[in-house]
């Protein structure tokens, strides 16, 4: 029971605006993907978006995990060097393919994150798997498993940027 | 003005088709699950946001640059976690790996010094 209390209070501390950003995210999804302007059609645009809101409220899932509104004043920083990264990673898998079976020295190691909180976890493991090259295999704890196609993705991993870069991230909140 | 639109959405098709192409390249020379799950990666990130970007081009005002905007953002969320499972199951079944011989197998280093 008191367990409850404590939870419900820090619910109350935070849910305002979490319920306020998934409220946005519904309507302009629900905007973009039917472009309606009659009445009617709006007010049942607005009835479904606010049993969504009510459905998810009661399935206790509003928080700042599936709605992570303190990274939005960093996270597009993160997004282009991570777009970079991406791009850079293409680049590289791409000319293996073309290169062949002779050029490429599949890895599998055990790296350490640095990141303290779980979303920042999932941001990093993410980012690794978004980037070709480099897969994320397993996460356990703070070590993650990694697969990468060359040597060198492993090694670039190991310099540590990217952990770098989440964990700035996430300490911003 | 068009006729840059019309280029720049041509080269971003382009690129997109040739690094699609690329991915099923490697699909089909990879010598294992796990590297070609590295090929699809490509096809995956770079080959479907140039072509959706190329499209983005074609028709840069209006609600069909906003919808390509949220497939664009949807894909690259999904894509992550479902290459994720699908390795963590191959690993879990332990399917037949290719390593390389000169790396260790083990790797238990710490990525901090």
């Amino acid at each position: 029971m008191n367990d409850n209390k404590v939870t419900l209070e820090e619910k109350s501390k935070y849910w305002p605006v979490h319920t306020l950003s998934l409220g946005i995210t519904l309507s302009l999804f629900w905007w973009i993907n039917s472009n309606y302007s009659n009445l009617l059609l709006l007010s049942l645009g607005a009835a479904s978006i606010l049993l969504v809101l009510f459905i998810a409220y009661r399935m206790d899932v509003i928080d700042h995990e599936s709605q992570p509104v303190h990274l939005s004043i960093k996270i597009p920083g993160y997004l282009l060097w991570l777009t970079k990264e991406i791009i850079l990673a293409n680049i590289s898998v791409v000319k293996h393919i073309w290169l062949g079976n002779s050029s490429i020295s599949p890895t599998l190691v055990t790296i350490d994150a640095s990141q303290r909180t779980d979303l920042g976890k999932v941001i990093y493991a993410n980012s690794i798997t978004l980037t070709p090259g480099t897969v994320t295999v397993d996460l356990v704890g703070d070590r993650m498993t990694i697969h990468a196609l060359i040597k060198e993705n492993i090694d670039t991993l190991k310099a540590g940027e990217m952990d770098r870069r989440v964990t700035e991230l996430e300490n911003k909140c | 003005m068009n006729i840059l639109l019309e280029i720049g959405s041509g080269i971003c098709l382009l690129l997109g088709c040739f690094l699609c192409l690329s991915g099923g390249v490697g699909i089909l020379r990879f010598p294992d699950f796990f590297t070609r799950m590295h090929a699809v990666g490509v096809t995956d990130t770079l080959g479907a946001g140039m072509i959706l970007i190329g499209l983005m081009l074609q028709n840069p005002t209006g609600l069909v640059l906003l919808k390509l905007l949220m497939i664009l953002l949807l894909t690259l969320f999904i894509n992550p976690t479902a290459s994720h499972a699908l390795a963590k199951a191959a690993l879990r079944n332990n399917l037949h790996m290719v390593l390389d011989e000169s790396t260790d197998k083990g790797g238990d280093k710490p990525s901090k010094p």
